[in-house]
């Protein structure tokens, strides 16, 4: 098939390993402190990672008005940071 | 920047033809409003969360991460269905297209049931919306997800309809576009309630 479907199938495989993996991660249980809130760190990039392939591959954003990509990559990247930002100085 | 100069923007970039907005600027102000009333939810989750830790925690603990696992891959796989559908419509395709959606189609009611499942196991352990703030953010949370959901499929029905019409519109072929938008919205805000409410430890 075509180039398009290559790179689809290739970005529905990141996601669901990416999905498969949060699950063994989020299955562990660690008591330790630090490792507990690195991991969350992770799962918290990790979530939104996928939030950019699902808006830059499948909702098509690539060739968006340029407004749009800065209003969608703002949430993508400021969301994210402001929930690290207040668990790891809370927690 | 008024909300007046970027629907201009947005329009005047529009025309050009290298430049694509997927769906009408309608919808994309709906779904970057919904986005940024999740995002406050996250927030507020998140806040709360690091107040009462251990509460939260042991509340997390009786989730079912593999149900959550499940639904997150159900939405994965319905949002490449759907993109998979307008390329086709968008080929000429109409019963490929048909085919896709219906497929998105049963990946978001078998969600629905996923949840309700979950919903009864946690109603059977005894896990209610007042039994304390981690159950209210989780049922509050999901249920506005699930409308959300519940909306989508309605859309994915219409969507599967129009697709099987000899002949399409522009008016249609934009109707198509926002409703793939919104589909994806929803499998996105998934994306992050999943990992906050199943896996943040």
């Amino acid at each position: 098939m075509s180039a398009r479907w290559d790179r689809l199938t290739a970005v529905w495989g990141t996601l669901m390993a990416a999905t498969l993996a949060s699950w063994a991660i989020g299955t562990q249980h660690g008591h330790d402190h630090d490792v507990r809130r690195l991991a969350t760190v992770g799962v918290i990039i990790v979530a939104f990672a996928k939030v950019h392939l699902v808006g830059r591959h499948f909702m098509d954003l690539r060739g968006a008005p340029v407004l749009l990509k800065i209003a969608f990559t703002g949430w993508v990247v400021g969301v994210p940071a402001t929930l690290v930002t207040i668990h790891l100085l809370r927690s | 920047m008024a909300v007046t100069d970027i629907l201009a923007r947005l329009r005047a970039a529009d025309q050009d033809p290298a430049v694509r907005l997927p769906g009408e600027v309608g919808i994309w102000i709906f779904i970057l409003g919904d986005m940024a009333v999740f995002g406050l939810f996250f927030t507020v989750f998140v806040y709360e969360r690091d107040d009462h830790p251990d509460l939260f925690e042991a509340s997390r603990d009786t989730l079912n991460i593999t149900l959550g696992t499940l639904n997150t891959l159900l939405l994965l796989t319905g949002s490449l269905f759907v993109v998979r559908g307008l390329n086709a419509v968008k080929d000429g395709r109409s019963r490929v297209a048909r085919r896709w959606l219906a497929g998105a189609i049963v990946t978001g009611l078998a969600f629905a049931v996923d949840k309700v499942v979950e919903y009864a196991d946690q109603a059977q352990a005894g896990h209610g919306i007042s039994t304390n703030h981690f159950y209210m953010y989780f049922y509050m949370y999901t249920a506005i997800h699930l409308t959300h959901l519940a909306i989508g499929v309605c859309a994915l029905i219409y969507m599967r309809g129009l697709a099987g019409r000899p002949e399409l519109t522009v008016r249609h072929v934009r109707n198509l576009e926002n409703g793939a938008s919104y589909w994806h919205m929803v499998d996105l805000l998934w994306i992050v309630l999943f990992a906050l409410l199943y896996l943040m430890g």
